[in-house]
């Protein structure tokens, strides 16, 4: 879906790059040769790319990422190499000292893998599957719901709040998690709710 | 159409190739068929914002992972370029005794692509270094054999020598995405476009309208460094303060290779094109033939000696 | 923004100042090195450091940190003096021709109604005079002593060049040098952008900060033109979004807010958002709120909202307080007062100040939930790392769930960018082990929660048994079935009620813009400013023609821009009174006699006549406000106020600690430190390599900057006998931390009201996890104190103590 949506208009004006040059000049148009004995053959030739948007800071740089196997294929895709997307008015293909290393963050040795759960007192965390995790939350969300919740204030009014549970939203999800999110907090009466906007 | 096309990732022809090699170290005179148009990447240092995108394409594009190193006081990491960092941010606190102004100098250092190479000219191992054309000084690891000698030959100290796999690294100027019409990675990321890459008459023309602005905001030295003592390079700055060169971390004021390289050089070329046996002919070579994890002190002092004099 | 990060390159001169774009987006910094090498524009850093911008600036001027508002009431002040003002836009743009209301006054710091028990004020005064028409009076003639622009003039006049100076500690002649390039931007034909972040807002008056460079920019005709703007630089990807879509203590989606427990019913609610116009034939474009609200209510419980059941008003929670900010939040949870918190990608540990009272809050839930796609240290808080994090895990009761969520990579959507671009992107590679996104993850608790309250019964199960869930696989929603709830859709076909043959909306349709949405229940819309977003026509978000006609930098064909794919907000205040541009070569749109066209969606009903309707639609008045009537808590003008703790007292108002409106509570008033105590003016920030929290994970950023420093000037090591490089202690009242020492030119001591003030700059990365060194950060060290309106907290002013020390111990 998301090659098929770009509408690749090369960028005309002045703009970032300003020092484009004729491809030509390198030598193309030329007969096909062979790779020079020094010259590492080219890393992204059979990857797939796809559309993405760099997850830091609200730029919102345009990137590409090059896997090895295609997701929309029904296959197992692994990250190889992301690159800024030069169709992207913004960045213009451009990339910050972060968004260049964006490989090392979706392969970060530290990406967590598994639901864990750390035991009161324990000092280690432990695996924990999905369903006895989200079970178990569920549980305490809701135990806590009913001690806690205010249906009327003093005078009566009703309120129908929740403060004894809090929520943080995230600053990098997305807009379809927010809103998935807004209704699951709020319809459980929450107002301890606040997100990085905060900060 | 410019260098803006997103990379390929259908097999494309290669832009160029063995036949373009104009210097092969160690093996004497090439003859190219054809002259490819030069290309150079131009880097621009009063747009340069120190913001080490460059050093971070360059980890990435080429499968560098440096070690996670400490802080010493300083901005720069790692510390110097290194067998896996092939470029390096090089800041520098400058108070400007004209304005009393203080001005943050920031270098991306590392290769300089010379027109005139004094690494492959010190280069005795065939095939090591090569090149090309259109510029391009690229090191070929399947023949490096770890002397150093390119080390001692570079006026601008860049290649290093790793100690795990004993060979010679730097910057090849992303030949293998220049290869398929790309810049390199380092030009690509820059954000400012600080670094910006194309042929070296289109680099230089660019760098005019950047001195023309530098002028216009009172840096009269502004000017293009492109050193004529090594040929001119295919790397080039443009500098706010061009008359002072070394204000930049040391950049060398009038780089040139070490006669004593010249003379080697003068020496392969009587050899003429006894590719292989010719180091034989060379007795302090014997130790370095005799392989890459063989390099003996004799080889450094050797080494020390041939590039004796060599610029700053 | 205003504007967008492509807009700048369309600027004469770009004013850094609360922020550090070239440091922390520098690809959006990009286009102010584009404007300066293509249109010959200026660029200015205000900074308590010589930052990475200030190394490509024209101009450098060093401020200490938390006195920004006198800097910018002393240069308002000398463009009034040297008359530098944008005459025809001031008076017909702004309300500087209103007249307020004779109760109001300001002395010595304070405005009329302070409650200093309360640390609030009583903002009755703080209005218009209102006429018999029920009208706002006005004096076109700017002559009436109670106008705006009389009260205003008044109340800068006090900020001199030399009290700049003394407050600030910037030189006289830098100050006027700055000035007199910002004054210049008063002609027409000139822009200046403003380009700030966390550098305004983490201030005790964040809000004020902000207020007074906007008060600038529409003295200087600055505000709906190419090239000019507020341009707030969002921290993160989607921060723009969570808050569009409302992810706060007190907010709905669309910038609507949740009732007070005061708003007893819909009519109450209702009443105080009506928002009459204050003046003739004004848009005021809030007038709209209930069609938003009702089909926002539509969006969340479906046929669950109904006409009778006031559209499940009273299934919305409703506030006891201003709002359940995070410092409430955690001096709740440190009373004792709260049993659970989830953290959705989020790491309060780092994020917030005091560290010793987060930590003991957390030990005090009984579960706590984080959801992340890296190890945080808020998830680990109950793990001991020596010095990193001396807790003793065995007296920490708390229950801890570390769900393990996608990035980027995989996972697919919108996300808005600061100059609120959504654009939407697709997934390319498969997560690692179990890891699972947001939505599976949000749609199984809810699901549960449901299955539960279906079950057992419990408090008030309405609302969660009623939530609108009309996707696909209940399991797993889809982006683009929830981007479609967002942009809204017909939920019943609505006639034309001129000829009941027509169809003016057809039911399950996307709706086109939110212009057609109504408050009857025939619409639903989960975020009304995201309308037109994804419509019949498809994913609006997911366009990607770069095109640029105009060559303004517009791109009105890549993704959708809130609202209305609109690119530059209060776009007709970019031409004059009558509807020509102030500058034909910055021209946006024009009145053509008939109807407002041009090269961006008009913010303007198109068919508005340019003399009657002004340019600031969203405002009652129909113009933008130097006074800023009862809507800022600690006054209608910025006043300089010190932050809490601060090295020099506040010369302007020697006895108000603070800002005087700000939230205190009570332990943390005893945990501000002194300037003989701790007598360095320390601040936070940012660093390009390294992006907040997350890239001390990631290998190639830890290799680019691998340890905490701190940094300080030559002149203070020398002092301190601390050496380049070597092992420093800094401490604040609440807190220590050890660092290495980069001593630098960059950072020189600044004289303030005669005394030499010392900054102590602390970049924030660091922590106990990640593959970086190990570390701290300075939130740990601030002051738990925020902003009057929106309690950002103050984390880029306040004090320390520092001294030369020994490397930290073993740990492991």
């Amino acid at each position: 879906m998301n090659m098929e949506l770009s509408r690749r208009h090369f960028l005309k004006s002045a703009g970032a790059g300003v020092a484009g040059t004729a491809i030509g000049a390198f030598g193309f148009g030329g007969i096909e040769e062979a790779h020079a004995s020094s010259v590492r053959a080219f890393k992204l030739i059979t990857m797939v790319e796809t559309r993405n948007t760099c997850p830091y800071c609200s730029v919102a740089c345009g990137i590409i990422t090059y896997s090895k196997g295609d997701l929309r294929k029904g296959e197992t895709a692994e990250l190889i190499h992301v690159e800024g997307d030069v169709d992207h008015p913004t960045n213009r293909g451009t990339l910050c000292p972060k968004g260049a290393a964006l490989l090392d963050f979706a392969k970060s040795e530290t990406r967590l893998k598994y639901p864990m759960v750390r035991k009161p007192g324990s000092d280690k965390f432990e695996r924990i599957s999905w369903e006895a995790a989200l079970d178990r939350i569920a549980r305490h969300l809701k135990d806590d719901r009913d001690r806690n919740f205010v249906a009327k204030n003093n005078e009566g009014v009703t309120v129908n709040r929740w403060t004894t549970t809090g929520f943080l939203g995230a600053s990098a999800t997305t807009n379809e998690t927010a809103f998935v999110t807004y209704k699951v907090v709020r319809s459980a009466g929450m107002l301890v709710f606040d997100n990085q906007a905060r900060v | 159409m410019a260098i803006r096309t997103n990379p390929p990732t259908a097999p494309v022809p290669a832009a160029f190739g063995d036949r373009d090699l104009l210097r092969r170290s160690a093996s004497g005179a090439q003859t190219p068929d054809r002259q490819l148009t030069e290309v150079a990447k131009l880097i621009d240092v009063s747009k340069c914002i120190g913001c080490k995108a460059c050093q971070s394409a360059c980890l990435e594009w080429n499968n560098l992972r440096e070690e996670v190193g400490v802080n010493t006081g300083v901005y720069e990491n790692p510390h110097d370029l290194t067998p896996n960092s092939w470029t390096l941010m090089r800041f520098t606190e400058w108070v400007n005794p004209e304005t009393d102004d203080l001005e943050w100098l920031i270098r991306k250092d590392g290769c300089m692509h010379c027109a005139d190479p004094g690494c492959l000219k010190a280069c005795p191992a065939p095939g090591a270094i090569v090149q090309y054309t259109n510029g391009i000084v690229d090191f070929d690891r399947d023949h490096c054999i770890g002397c150093g000698y390119c080390v001692k030959g570079c006026p601008f100290n860049i290649p290093r020598i790793s100690k795990t796999s004993g060979k010679a690294y730097k910057c090849s100027l992303c030949s293998d995405r220049v290869a398929v019409g790309q810049g390199p990675a380092c030009a690509k990321a820059c954000p400012t476009q600080a670094i910006v890459f194309g042929t070296k008459a289109d680099m230089k023309l660019h760098a005019e309208t950047r001195i023309k602005d530098l002028k216009s905001r009172g840096y009269k030295n502004a000017g293009l460094y492109d050193p004529p003592g090594v040929g001119g390079t295919h790397v080039m700055y443009v500098l706010h303060h061009a008359d002072q060169p070394s204000l930049y971390a040391g950049l060398p004021d009038n780089p040139r290779i070490s006669p004593i390289v010249e003379a080697w050089k003068g020496v392969t070329k009587y050899a003429g094109l006894a590719i292989i046996g010719m180091t034989a002919a060379f007795g302090f070579l014997h130790h370095v033939v005799a392989g890459p994890n063989k390099v003996t002190e004799h080889d450094e002092e050797e080494g020390a000696r041939l590039t004796e004099g060599k610029s700053a | 923004m205003t504007n967008s990060w492509t807009d700048i390159q369309n600027t004469d001169l770009v004013v850094i100042m609360g922020g550090n774009a070239a440091e922390a987006h520098p690809c959006g910094f990009k286009w102010v090195t584009e404007a300066k090498a293509n249109r010959g524009a200026k660029l200015i850093v205000v900074d308590p450091r010589f930052t990475r911008s200030a190394s490509v600036a024209d101009v450098y001027a060093p401020i200490r940190q938390g006195t920004d508002i006198a800097f910018l009431l002393g240069v308002i002040r000398h463009c009034i003096a040297t008359d530098r003002i944008q005459w025809e836009y001031t008076k017909a743009f702004t309300n500087a021709s209103y007249l307020v209301k004779d109760g109001f006054t300001y002395a010595d710091g304070l405005f009329t109604g302070y409650d200093e028990q309360k640390r609030d004020y009583d903002r009755r005064e703080w209005e218009y005079q209102i006429g018999p028409d029920g009208f706002a009076l006005v004096d076109e003639t700017l002559q009436h002593p109670r106008c705006v622009w009389n009260l205003l003039k008044a109340h800068v006049d006090q900020y001199t060049p030399e009290l700049v100076e003394r407050i600030c500690g910037t030189p006289k002649a830098k100050f006027l040098q700055v000035a007199g390039m910002i004054a210049e931007t008063s002609s027409p034909q000139k822009a200046m952008t403003s380009m700030y972040a966390l550098g305004w807002t983490q201030h005790s008056k964040g809000s004020q900060n902000i207020r007074a460079m906007a008060m600038l920019q529409l003295l200087l005709g600055n505000i709906g033109i190419r090239g000019g703007g507020m341009n707030a630089l969002r921290g993160h990807s989607n921060i723009q979004g969570l808050t569009d879509v409302g992810l706060m203590s007190n907010m709905l989606p669309g910038y609507l807010t949740l009732p007070t427990e005061k708003e007893v019913d819909l009519p109450t609610y209702m009443g105080s958002r009506g928002f009459k116009p204050l003046r003739p034939n004004q848009v005021s474009y809030w007038q709209n709120y209930g069609k938003f609200f009702v089909s926002l209510m539509k969006a969340l419980y479906g046929p669950a909202a109904t006409k009778d059941n006031n559209w499940a008003f009273d299934y919305l929670p409703k506030l006891d307080v201003p709002a359940y900010d995070i410092l409430r939040a955690f001096e709740m949870m440190n009373e004792g007062k709260m049993t659970g918190y989830v953290c959705q990608g989020f790491n309060p540990m780092q994020s917030f100040p005091n560290r010793t009272k987060i930590t003991s809050a957390l030990s005090k839930l009984k579960f706590l939930v984080t959801m992340d796609p890296l190890e945080t240290e808020t998830s680990r808080f109950w793990e001991n790392h020596g010095e990193y994090n001396p807790v003793d895990p065995k007296s920490i009761g708390t229950e801890v769930f570390q769900l393990p969520t996608t990035c980027f990579a995989e996972d697919e959507g919108a996300l808005v960018n600061s100059g609120r671009w959504l654009q939407w992107h697709w997934p390319g590679a498969t997560p690692p082990g179990e890891a699972r996104n947001d939505i599976w993850i949000m749609a199984q608790l809810h699901l549960r929660l449901k299955a539960l309250y279906a079950k057992e019964g419990g408090a008030f199960p309405d609302p969660i048994l009623n939530v609108h869930w009309p996707y696909h696989d209940k399991n797993e929603p889809e982006p683009a079935e929830v981007a479609k709830e967002l942009n809204g859709y017909v939920v019943e076909t609505v006639a034309d009620p001129a000829d009941p043959t027509k169809v003016l909306l057809e039911k399950g349709k996307q709706v086109a813009s939110f212009g057609v949405l109504r408050d009857d229940g025939t619409t639903a819309c989960g975020c009304w400013i995201y309308a037109g977003s994804f419509t019949e026509a498809g994913n609006i978000m997911a366009r990607r023609d770069n095109a640029d006609p105009s060559g303004a930098g517009m791109h009105a064909n890549w993704s959708f821009s809130w609202p209305a794919n609109r690119r530059i907000l209060y776009n007709r205040a970019s031409a004059d009174r009558d509807g020509k541009a102030w500058d034909p070569s910055r021209k946006i749109i024009e009145w053509d006699g008939a109807k407002w066209a041009g090269i961006d969606v008009p913010d303007i009903p198109p068919t508005a006549k340019p003399r009657e309707v002004g340019p600031f639609i969203m405002n009652p008045e129909g113009v933008s406000r130097l006074f800023a009537r009862g809507m800022m808590r600690e006054g209608p003008f910025p006043v300089h106020y010190e932050p809490f703790e601060a090295p020099i007292a506040n010369v302007i108002a020697p006895k108000i600690r603070g800002n005087p409106a700000s939230r205190v509570f009570k332990n943390d008033m005893a945990a501000f430190g002194d300037a003989a105590e701790f007598p360095y003016a320390a601040t936070s920030y940012r660093l390009t390599e390294h992006f907040h929290y997350w890239t001390k994970h990631v290998w190639v950023n830890a290799v680019l900057q691998p340890e905490f420093f701190v940094e300080i000037s030559e002149e203070l090591a020398r002092e301190k006998g601390i050496v380049l490089g070597g092992w420093v202690r800094v401490w604040s009242k609440r807190g220590s931390v050890k660092a290495k020492a980069v001593v630098t030119k960059r950072i020189r001591p600044l004289i303030c009201d005669g005394k030499a003030v010392h900054v102590v700059g602390i970049p924030i990365h660091w922590g106990f996890t990640g593959v970086a060194k190990k570390g701290w950060n300075p939130n740990m060290l601030g002051p738990f104190v925020g902003d009057a309106n929106i309690e950002t907290p103050e984390f880029k002013a306040f004090l320390v103590n520092i001294e030369a020390t020994t490397p930290p111990g073993a740990v492991a």
